[in-house]
C-alpha cells in the first residue's frame, strides 16, 4: 500500500515538474522544476531498489549539472521575454507531435500488456540481482571486472568534456602577465645577467 | 501493484514532456539544453525499470553512463552558449546560420 502511494506521489510530481520546466516563464524557475523533477525520479528508483542509480542521480544532476545551468542562467543577461516571441507560435505542431508521440507509446505499452512478444530467452548469469549482496556492492563488483573498460571510457569522455569547455570558455586575458613556463626551463646560465661587483681600473670583461 | 508498465508509462510522458519543450521554446537555447536532461532522464528510468524487473545488474551500469555522458553534454553545451553570448550578445538560436556555407 504505501509503495502504491509512493509511486504514485513521485510519478505525480515527475510529470508536473517536467511541465514546470518547460512552460515556466522565468528560467531560473525552470532549473529549480528541474531539481524537484530530478529528486523525485531518485525516490521512484528508490522504490524498486536502485539506490545507487538514486544517489548519484541527486550528487550528479542536482548537485553539478543543475546548479551549472543556474550558474549560466543567472550568469548571462538574456532578454528572455523576447525569446519567448514563438512560444505561441509553435503550440500547435509541438502538441501534434507530442500527442501522436503519447500514442504510440501507449499502444506499444497495451500491446505489451495484452501479451508480451517473446524474444527468445535470455542467458542466465550475465548479471543477475542476488538477494543477499546489496545494491551498491553489487553494481561495484560488476563495474570494476566486467565493465571496468566502459568505466574507463567514461572517465575519458569526462575528461575530453573538461577540456573542451575549458577550451571553449577560456579568454587570455591582456594586460596582465603570465608565467610562461617553457622560457623558464629553457632559461641557460650563460645567457642570464650577472651582478658583478667592478674594481676600479681592471677593465670589464664582455 | 505497481508494475514495469507503471514505470513505461512515467518515462514515456517524462519523454514525451522533453521533445515538447524541444518544440515549444525552440528559441531559448537553455531550455532547450534542460529538455534533453529531461529525455535522458527518461531513458535512465527506463533502464533501472528494465533493469529491476529482468533481475540483471547490467540495466543500471548503463543508466550510470547515460549519467555520465549527460553530465559532459550539459558542461559543452553551456560552455558553447557562454561563447556564444559572449559573441552574438543574445542566445536566440532561430538564427544560427553564419557558419552556412
Amino acid at each position: 500500500m504505501i509503495q502504491l502511494v509512493s509511486f504514485y506521489i513521485f510519478a505525480s510530481i515527475v510529470i508536473a515538474s517536467a511541465a514546470m520546466v518547460i512552460f515556466a516563464r522565468n528560467p531560473v524557475h525552470s532549473v529549480l522544476w528541474l531539481i524537484v523533477a530530478f529528486f523525485n525520479a531518485a525516490g521512484l528508483m528508490v522504490l524498486i531498489g536502485a539506490e545507487f542509480i538514486a544517489m548519484l542521480l541527486v550528487i550528479v544532476y542536482v548537485g553539478a549539472v543543475a546548479v551549472l545551468f543556474l550558474f549560466v542562467v543567472m550568469m548571462l543577461d538574456i532578454d528572455f521575454a523576447e525569446l519567448r516571441a514563438g512560444f505561441v507560435k509553435n503550440v500547435p505542431l509541438g502538441l501534434l507531435l507530442a500527442i501522436v508521440l503519447v500514442a504510440e507509446l501507449v499502444l506499444g505499452i497495451g500491446a505489451y500488456q495484452a501479451g508480451a512478444v517473446k524474444l527468445g530467452t535470455p542467458e542466465v548469469g550475465v548479471a543477475t540481482v542476488s538477494a543477499t549482496v546489496p545494491n551498491i556492492e553489487a553494481i561495484g563488483a560488476l563495474l570494476y571486472s566486467k565493465y571496468v573498460f566502459l568505466f574507463e571510457t567514461a572517465g575519458l569522455i569526462l575528461l575530453v568534456a573538461m577540456v573542451g569547455a575549458i577550451v571553449l570558455t577560456h579568454r587570455r586575458s591582456h594586460g596582465t602577465r603570465g608565467q610562461n613556463i617553457s622560457s623558464q626551463v629553457q632559461r641557460r646560465p650563460q645567457d642570464a645577467t650577472r651582478n658583478v661587483n667592478q674594481p676600479v681600473g681592471q677593465g670589464i670583461e664582455l | 501493484m505497481i508494475g514495469i508498465e507503471h514505470y513505461l508509462v512515467v518515462s514515456s510522458i517524462l519523454f514525451v514532456m522533453g521533445v515538447l519543450g524541444i518544440f515549444l521554446n525552440r528559441k531559448n537555447v537553455i531550455i532547450i539544453l534542460m529538455a534533453i536532461e529531461l529525455i535522458l532522464l527518461a531513458v535512465n528510468i527506463n533502464l533501472v525499470a528494465f533493469s529491476v524487473f529482468l533481475g540483471d545488474l547490467t540495466g543500471q551500469i548503463f543508466a550510470m553512463f547515460v549519467l555520465t555522458v549527460a553530465a559532459g553534454e550539459a558542461a559543452i553545451g553551456l560552455a558553447i552558449l557562454v561563447i556564444y553570448f559572449r559573441g552574438r550578445g543574445t542566445i536566440a538560436v532561430d538564427d544560427v546560420n553564419r557558419m552556412k556555407g
